[in-house]
This record gives structure tokens, C-alpha cells and sequence, in this order.
């Protein structure tokens, strides 16, 4: 500790060149913050999805509907524990920018299947007493200040009602939350019953998708082989797959979202190695002078180089802190785009490793610099003063 | 002298640099003693081998052959990391030209070699102040080297050197950078230092400034003169 106001001299020596080059690190991990949320809204479902839950969707694509049929016999196939269903709803709130999900489902067996939902008791008795009643997560009703007892037009350009009318209005009976802060609280439900009934007659009896949840998880792969094998050659065959890999799916039409945010974050932090790398090593070249007068008076090759890598260290470090920090208050303001990443959080795993990649980037800029002021002998260093 | 007087021995010590293919000869077979309490000027023009003598004496540098034995321990056999030791506890420098660190201040700069001992925040303070006392400069404490003279500047560098009570002082030209004013006083500061017992060893080219010291020797060549060369 009592070289730290050494360390924090040396850094204070040029001050414009400190600044800067602790700006471009401070930059570089706000980037780097701003694109782990980015890509937790964009793949954090794939976390957070549940390992005993398959998703059933049409063989060809999803937009095709399923039989509501198959749900019965799904619940027959030997591993299947619990069967619930949903269909894409694609309304729109007052304006096409207000995005957030809304699904028909069947109320017990949809919260079932999602115990991470959290309902109170009377709200879900409320639910299954109302049949346009609708239940909506916590997040999308603190932005349109919703609450319970409101009513709620949505218009879909998808599902017309008997009248034409493309407004369906719903009974807000409940608000959940999320046990698990990655849960995703924008979507709306609705009853399956109330949409079944209300929609054209010609799409009446289906859904959109299904999620099983298997009685063992270890099972899963031999389970979802039985459900396809159930309905190959009907017109509706199937492809189940993990809950996982299905909402992988949905991210994978962006593109390997994971790749281009590390292929982004590489090329930004190889700059940032190259700029402070260059700082240090003009900061070490000034004070050769210096360095020798310290090793004159008796600081050792081995403290020379501690001291130089602290200094790296706490530059990358500082920048490091204070970018992460910015970025998680930004972030913490949330989904800056209107709900087209309802999952716009800062991911705590991220935080280590913005950690770990400043001191490693302290470390790898620093320690030539911190080599050559090492090696340094002290009779040459004197003459440079 | 008897055997126990001698603080530094330089014995039979040649030095030779190598630039590029060729060797340079700077110290040949070069004997000294210094006794415990002197003051000793190493005169003799540039390239006569003074800077490296007081070099090798500080453990700065290693001769090619030969031993310097300091206070009994022969130096030249040691590690760097040995080295780094001894110097700190033994040998305390001055410069020609201060080599403060421009970003500390006169305090903190007396403060740097107490960073290597095992003294709390408050001791190494007590001693700061002794020491800044010693030179005259109590009151220049906070000041950073740009808002010192000279003149206080190189009285902040004899403060840095006697701060841990070394064995040796080693100063190269201290009032070289200097007016004569300044100078005087430096000369007399290291003076009054030497006559409370400290061994102090003074490369200079000035010989008002030897005339400070008690003995002065002549270095011509590598090889030490009896009288100054011309």
C-alpha cells in the first residue's frame, strides 16, 4: 500500500494522456456492457429455458398451426407429464412501437408448465373467472402504468373477430413477476377458450406451438423422438425439440449473435491493447531516468517491475470500474428500444469477466513496459535522467 | 591505517565497456582505501573513469576484475537483488543533477528509500522531517521540485540520501548544476555531515569544491595520479 501514491504520481504525470487513455478504456467497457445486455435480450432465453420442458412446433415452420387435438394425445405418449399450448397473437398497443408479447393460453396448465411465473392466488382465481380476463408481467405494466381492473384494446392485424373488428379488448385481472430476474416479464395471456371462440372459424381448434414437460429430463431426447414419431405422416408432423434449442432458434435468425458480439468486443479490446499499450510504454520511456534513480536507492528489478504492472493494472482497472459502472446505470434504465429486447439486463457472469479482462488487459499492456523498466541497468538508466 | 579503519577497499579493479566490437579500458588494476569518517574528492578530467569508480563503490555496476570491499563485505560478488539490499541499507546518493521526481514533493521525495524499510507511515514521517531538517528545507516540505531553487532542490537530494543513516555518501558533482552561492552551501552542508561522521565520497571538477573535503585523489586514464593532470 505505501506504494500507491507512486503508482498514482506516475499516472498523474502527464494528465491529458491519462485522461485519454483512460477514456478509451472507460468506452471500451460501457461497448462491452452495452453488448452482453444485447446479447443476454437477444440469447438469454436459451439460460434461463427449462431442461425438463420440449417445445412442439409444425414440422415445416412455425407459422403453421397444430391440431388443439394433439394435445390429448400427446398427454398418452409414456414420459409426458404436463401439456400446455400457445399461439401467436401479434397485436398491437396504440403504436406498432409499443412491442411486447401477448399469447392465448390455457390459464392452469400454461402456469403449470411456468412455475418461474409468479401469480398471487386471488389474481389467478380472478383469471379463471373472467374470460377476457388477462394476466400481464410486471415490466409492460409499470411502462403503460396498467393495473388491475383496466381495460385493454389490442389490435392484431392476424385474428379477426366475428365483426370484422381487429380490436379485442382485455380485462387485466393479474400481474406477475419472475422468480428469476432473466425471465422475460413484457408478455401478455390471454384465455385460449375466449380467443378460440371469438376467432374466425376457419383457424378455430388450433394452436401455435406446444411445450411438454417430461416427467425426466434424462429422457427428453427419447421423448421427443415418440411425440414426432406420433404424428409422422398426418398433415401436421411435428419437430420437438428442448425448450433450449427452440428459443436458440429464434436468436440464430439474427445470425450467431454470440460470434459477432465477440468478434465486435475482439476488435474493440485489440485496439484498446494497442492505445494503452502504447501509453505505457511512452510513460516508461520518459522516466528511464527515474527508474534508475529508484534502483539506485535500493528498489528492487522485482519491484520496479510490480510497480510498473500496478500502474498498467490501475489504469485498465479505474477505466474498467467506471465504464462497467456506467454501463449497468444505463442499462439498469432499461430496453432502450421500446420492448424489442424485453430482456435488457446487464448479466451479473458479464460483470466478472469485464473484471477479469481489465486486469488482463493491465497485465498484457503493462508487462512489456514493466519488463524493459526492469531490465534497466541502473548505471545507463542515470545517464538518461 | 590499520586493516579495521578502512571503510572502502578497491583492489587490483579494472573496468572495460565494450562499444560495439571494440573494448574500452576505463579502470585498470585500480587500488584505493577510504577510510571510516573521510571525505575524499575524486578529481580528473571527463573519461578519466570517476563516475564509474564512484559507480562500482555504490554497487551500481560490477568491475570486470578485481574486488571492492565496503565495510568488510566484498560487494562485487553479489546478485542485482543482493545489491538492491546493500544499497539501500548502506549507500545513500547524490546527483549532479538532483534527480528528483518532478511528480513528488521535497517530503516525498526524502521519503522514497524509507518505502524499502519496515517503518510505519508516522516513523517514516519523523525521519522525513529529521532529515529535511538537517538541510535547512522544514518549511519547503510540501513543495514540488519546480517550485524549488537549485540550490533547495539538491538540498532535497542530501536529505533523500542521509534520510536512512547509509554507511557511505556517494555524491557525483553536487554542485556541478550550481552558482557558487548554492554551491558554498551544499559544500558546507556535506562538511558539517561528514564531521558528524559520515564517509562521504565526491566526484567533482571543481577544485574550489575538493577544497571542502579532507583528501582528494587524482584519477588520469583509469589509473590513479598523484597530482592533478593537465
Amino acid at each position: 500500500m505505501k506504494f500507491v501514491y507512486l503508482i498514482w504520481s506516475n499516472l498523474m504525470r502527464k494528465k491529458l494522456r491519462t485522461a485519454l487513455t483512460l477514456l478509451s478504456v472507460i468506452v471500451a467497457f460501457l461497448l462491452f456492457g452495452f453488448l452482453a445486455a444485447i446479447r443476454q435480450a437477444l440469447v438469454g432465453g436459451v439460460e434461463v429455458a427449462g431442461a425438463d420442458r420440449l417445445v412442439v412446433r409444425d414440422k415445416v415452420s412455425i407459422i403453421n398451426l397444430l391440431p388443439y387435438t394433439y394435445k390429448e394425445r400427446m398427454l398418452r405418449i409414456p414420459g409426458v407429464e404436463l401439456v400446455a399450448h400457445q399461439t401467436w397473437f401479434g397485436g398491437i398497443y396504440q403504436d406498432p412501437k409499443n412491442f411486447f408479447m401477448q399469447n392465448p393460453v390455457e390459464p392452469e396448465d400454461f402456469m403449470k408448465m411456468h412455475p418461474e411465473l409468479k401469480l398471487p392466488a386471488e389474481e389467478m382465481k380472478a383469471w379463471l373467472d373472467t374470460r377476457t380476463g388477462a394476466i400481464v408481467g410486471r415490466k409492460t405494466a409499470e411502462r403503460f402504468h396498467w393495473k388491475i381492473g383496466d381495460k385493454i384494446p389490442i389490435n392484431t392485424p392476424i385474428w379477426r373477430k366475428p365483426d370484422g373488428s381487429q380490436t379485442w379488448t382485455f380485462d387485466i385481472v393479474g400481474i406477475y413477476d419472475a422468480s428469476d430476474k432473466r425471465t422475460d416479464t413484457t408478455p401478455l395471456f390471454f384465455r385460449y377458450d375466449y380467443f378460440d371462440e371469438t376467432r374466425p372459424a376457419r383457424s378455430k381448434g388450433q394452436v401455435g406451438w406446444y411445450s411438454i414437460r417430461v416427467k425426466d429430463p434424462a429422457r427428453a431426447v427419447e421423448v421427443a423422438k415418440a411425440v414426432d414419431a406420433e404424428f409422422e405422416n398426418s398433415p401436421n408432423e411435428t419437430k420437438t425439440e428442448p425448450e433450449g434449442a427452440f428459443v436458440q432458434g429464434f436468436a440464430s435468425a439474427l445470425g450467431n449473435i454470440t460470434l459477432i458480439v465477440r468478434s465486435i468486443l475482439g476488435a474493440v479490446f485489440f485496439t484498446l491493447l494497442l492505445v494503452t499499450g502504447n501509453a505505457m510504454a511512452q510513460a516508461v520511456r520518459e522516466r528511464t531516468g527515474e527508474l534508475g534513480v529508484l534502483k539506485a536507492i535500493g528498489f528492487t528489478n522485482g519491484q520496479i517491475l510490480g510497480m510498473t504492472l500496478a500502474e498498467s493494472c490501475l489504469l485498465t482497472m479505474l477505466g474498467g470500474a467506471v465504464g462497467l459502472g456506467l454501463s449497468w446505470m444505463i442499462i439498469s434504465q432499461g430496453d432502450p428500444t421500446g420492448g424489442l429486447l424485453p430482456l435488457f439486463v446487464f448479466p451479473v457472469p458479464d460483470l466478472a469477466v469485464g473484471g477479469v479482462i481489465a486486469v488482463a488487459l493491465g497485465v498484457v499492456t503493462g508487462i512489456v513496459p514493466a519488463w524493459q523498466a526492469m531490465r534497466l541497468r541502473v548505471a545507463d538508466a542515470l545517464r538518461r535522467m | 591505517m590499520s586493516q579495521n579503519d578502512v571503510l572502502v577497499r578497491v583492489q587490483g579493479v579494472d573496468k572495460v565497456f565494450r562499444r560495439g566490437s571494440e573494448d574500452i579500458s576505463v579502470l585498470r588494476d585500480l587500488t584505493l582505501e577510504v577510510p571510516s569518517g573521510q571525505f575524499l574528492a575524486l578529481m580528473g578530467p571527463s573519461g578519466s573513469g570517476k563516475s564509474t569508480l564512484l559507480n562500482l563503490i555504490g554497487g551500481l555496476d560490477q568491475p570486470t576484475h578485481g574486488t571492492v570491499t565496503i565495510a568488510g563485505e566484498n560487494i562485487a560478488s553479489k546478485s542485482s537483488q543482493q545489491l538492491a539490499a546493500w544499497r539501500a541499507r548502506h549507500v545513500g546518493f547524490v546527483f549532479q543533477l538532483y534527480n528528483l521526481l518532478p511528480t513528488l514533493t521535497a517530503e516525498r521525495n526524502v521519503e522514497l528509500p524509507l518505502l524499502l524499510t519496515s517503518l510505519s507511515r508516522a516513523e517514516r514521517q519523523k525521519h522525513v522531517e529529521a532529515a529535511l531538517g538537517v538541510v535547512g528545507l522544514k518549511h519547503r516540505t510540501r513543495h514540488y521540485t519546480r517550485q524549488l531553487s537549485g540550490g533547495e532542490q539538491q538540498r532535497v537530494g542530501i536529505a533523500r540520501a542521509i534520510v536512512t543513516d547509509p554507511t557511505i555518501l556517494l555524491c557525483d558533482e553536487p554542485t556541478g548544476d550550481l552558482d557558487r552561492k548554492a554551491g558554498d552551501e551544499i559544500l558546507t552542508l556535506l562538511r558539517a555531515l561528514n564531521s558528524q561522521g559520515k564517509t562521504i565520497i565526491m566526484v567533482t571538477h571543481d577544485p574550489h569544491a575538493s577544497h571542502a573535503a579532507g583528501r582528494t585523489i587524482y584519477l588520469n586514464k583509469g589509473q590513479i595520479s598523484d597530482t592533478m593532470p593537465e
